[in-house]
């Protein structure tokens, strides 16, 4: 088991500030710490609702007062890997949306694209500005030791959580001025700007001024609505709702106390399936009629793309290693890890005879739901989750249970313990990419669980990339 | 042959709605077997244009109507010249990917009676297109054409199971053991030229499946053949509901009724 603070060797280089601070602050003054930041995240009402478990829709997500920390090093191998795979996925699906070449080339199955609900025929041959679908991309990675990064999924809709990142930033410098003094910590608060600068450079054609963006929000009752405002206002642009915008001459409008006013770019944070009654399902009141042919048209952009999703289902990115090799002619810089797929009848073999020691995860799934963690699971979850696989062996996919790095984590009692993370980081793609050191660390609070989402008792820490001395 | 065409809709509202959206994909597809000669689209009288051809090769034009609208009234009508290409769709532009009609939608879902039909149409043997045919005749034999059993949200083994139905329940149920088998098929709207006096209605579906070698071919079960110089091939998509050729979208609360009445028939036309 690989801990970052403390190493074979005593602790780490890049913890060193944090085990001082640790040590001269001491469980008790840590406690009355983690009660104020509490509070601070109350008053600023940051939450997270949480889906399927009942109790409180408003429960604050647990925000862990340690930082993990990243060295410049570290860092660089982990960015040039995320920006690596940005990049492959923007060109997978530019290609699975126009030739589809890696599908003609056999390396992609042409099933798992054109089978997947996530592929959109109605984006068939349409040509998104500088060919980027997926603008935000959410990489979610693990560490298993002092070297070994591994992808666990890509996110390339429009993944969650940065607000988590700006806001743990915000509070560590509110209460912790003299530790930001000690140590270099390069910056996070530059991705509003950045997201905004994406945001421009993929105007449509017809944007013949300074681009008008907007964040569309399916409205306050979404688990993400604070994400979504919190946005809005750090780029200085409108949250907006379905009702504020209309289409009109092939291009987009929204409602102004001055009249009508011309909108370039959507950052929508709404899902495909409800952004055009018109086009996808006709009850939706959250979309926008005839939106998507204003896009076709290039009257507006969408940012993500309608159809990005087709490239982070679980089954596809078993092949993003393949698609960095076919489309950029490098060696990935990040690796996979080891996926069984249980629609081959030679994997789901091995997945049904070790049900205890991997974990099982469903192709569609997300957020930490519908999945099985063998080493942690009890013979009636083993039983159920065979009988699915069984019934359905292509919505399963299953890997190794990995030892998860673990960093110091505060107990109940102010005391620091280690804890099992992973790591998100929010590359930018516009016409070029762009990425914020640091990203939004989850961490397990429980000793010894291995599940990190929120709505499963992980919480958040603010994430450090130390700057190169 | 030469078919004259008249498809008028209209939607009213009641109270008039603040404003109405608009997909149309009412242009007759261009291919070796079909060319429209004279074609035009209106809306509450305005002429509609196209804004793109999409995947599926079909023409796509979005309207909007606002301010008050109390009725919407979509007229196409014009002239195709048609071919029997024996159900080939020949030289046809399309970027989708055959693949894609593999997918399976709620109301395409093949339930073990549908697997079960089209199990029997594979083993009748012989190619591809002949064991399409076996399927096509075994769905028109399984389900008596019946106007008004169904509607337009039943399933194909909703419709299997009942025995009867329209053009919509045996495309569906072509559909749904076609791709049990593995072999792409889809929905098309279109436009027939009914022979007996007081049958069929003017507008029509049918399948078309991806036969290896020649490309799409459309199978007709209600008829049990496959297109012939009688049928206008429109648009398609995964099922009814995604091959729609119009498509609207109220803003506002109000009863909504729909009328449509379509007319094809034959141009006489002189000998040269």
């Amino acid at each position: 088991m690989f801990d970052e603070m403390r190493g074979a060797d005593g602790t780490r280089p890049p913890y060193r500030e944090i085990e001082r601070w640790l040590d001269a602050l001491g469980p008790e003054a840590l406690a009355l710490k983690r009660d104020e930041a509490e509070t601070l995240f109350r008053r600023i009402g940051i939450t997270f609702a949480v889906y399927g478990e009942g109790g409180d829709p408003e429960r604050l997500i647990p925000f862990d007062l340690i930082p993990r920390v990243f060295s410049a090093t570290e860092w660089r191998t982990l960015s040039r890997g995320i920006v690596q795979r940005a990049k492959a996925l923007n060109a997978f699906l530019h290609d699975v949306y126009h030739r589809g070449e890696i599908l003609k080339a056999g390396i992609v199955p042409e099933d798992l694209v054109y089978r997947n609900s996530a592929f959109l025929p109605e984006m068939m041959g349409v040509d998104p500005p500088g060919r980027v679908y997926s603008h935000i991309v959410g990489i979610d990675i693990v560490r298993t030791g002092p070297h070994d990064f591994m992808v666990l999924e890509d996110n390339c809709r429009t993944p969650s959580g940065v607000s988590y990142m700006l806001e743990n930033r915000e509070i560590m410098m509110r209460m912790f001025p003299d530790l930001f003094a000690r140590e270099r910590v390069e910056p996070v608060d530059g991705y509003a700007s950045m997201l905004r600068a994406t945001l421009e450079e993929v105007a449509p054609r017809a944007c013949r001024q300074d681009p008008v963006c907007v964040v569309l929000t399916p409205g306050p009752l979404n688990s993400a609505y604070y994400e979504h405002s919190f946005l809005a206002d750090q780029m200085g642009v409108e949250l907006v709702e379905a009702r504020d915008l209309f289409v009109d001459r092939g291009l987009v409008w929204m409602k102004t106390t001055e009249g009508p006013k011309r909108v370039d770019v959507i950052y929508r944070r709404i899902d495909d399936d409800f952004i055009d009654p018109l086009v996808f399902r006709p009850e939706s009141v959250l979309g926008v009629a005839g939106l998507m042919n204003a896009y076709r048209a290039g009257g507006v952009t969408i940012v993500g793309a309608p159809g990005a999703g087709v490239a982070d289902d679980k089954a596809v990115y078993c092949y993003v290693p393949d698609m960095i090799r076919f489309y950029l002619g490098e060696t990935p810089i990040l690796k996979n890890v080891p996926t069984w797929k249980c629609g081959d009848p030679g994997d789901r073999a091995h997945v049904l005879d070790n049900l205890g020691e991997v974990v099982v995860k469903e192709v569609h799934g997300s957020g930490g739901y519908g999945m099985l963690i063998g080493p942690r699971s009890t013979e009636a979850e083993r039983e159920i989750f065979r009988r699915k696989i069984e019934a359905d062996p292509g919505a399963f996919i299953a890997q190794p249970t990995l030892a998860l790095s673990t960093v110091p984590t505060m107990t109940a009692d102010g005391a620091a313990a280690p804890r099992h993370v992973d790591f998100r980081p929010f590359a930018l793609v516009g016409r070029e990419i762009r990425l914020t050191p640091g990203g939004l660390t989850r961490v397990a609070l429980r000793e010894g669980s291995l599940v990190v989402n929120s709505s499963q008792g992980g919480g958040v820490k603010d994430t450090w990339v130390l700057a190169d001395r | 042959m030469l078919l004259a065409v008249r498809h008028r809709t209209t939607y009213r509202y009641d109270p008039a709605v603040a404003g109405v959206a608009m997909r149309l994909k009412l242009f007759p597809s261009r291919f070796d077997g079909q060319k429209p000669r004279r074609w035009r689209v209106s809306l509450n009288g305005a002429a509609v244009k196209p804004d793109f051809t999409n995947g599926w090769g079909d023409e796509v034009a979005t309207l909007f109507l606002r301010g008050g609208v109390p009725e919407a009234e979509v007229i196409a009508e014009g002239e195709v010249e048609t071919h029997d290409l024996a159900g080939v769709l020949r030289g046809f532009r399309e970027a989708l990917k055959p693949g894609v009609c593999l997918r399976e939608t709620p109301r395409t879902r093949a339930d073990a009676a549908i697997a079960e039909l089209a199990r029997e149409a594979d083993a009748s043997g012989g190619s591809v297109l002949s064991r399409a045919h076996a399927l096509q005749d075994l769905v028109s034999s399984r389900i008596a054409y019946v106007p008004g059993a169904t509607d337009h949200g039943t399933t194909a083994a909703q419709a299997l199971a009942a025995g009867k139905g329209v053009c919509q329940d045996h495309a569906h149920v072509i559909i749904a053991g076609a791709r049990s088998l593995g072999w792409p098929a889809r929905y098309v709207a279109g436009y027939y030229l009914a022979h007996i006096e007081g049958g069929d209605v003017a507008t029509h579906a049918w399948a078309e499946v991806w036969v290896p070698d020649l490309g799409w071919v459309g199978f007709d079960a209600s008829n049990d053949i496959c297109p012939t110089a009688d049928y206008i091939r429109v648009c398609s998509g995964l099922d009814a509901a995604d091959a729609a050729p119009l498509r609207g979208h109220a803003e506002g609360v109000a009863a909504e009724t729909l009328d449509v009445e379509v007319g094809v028939a034959p141009v006489a036309q002189t000998q040269q």
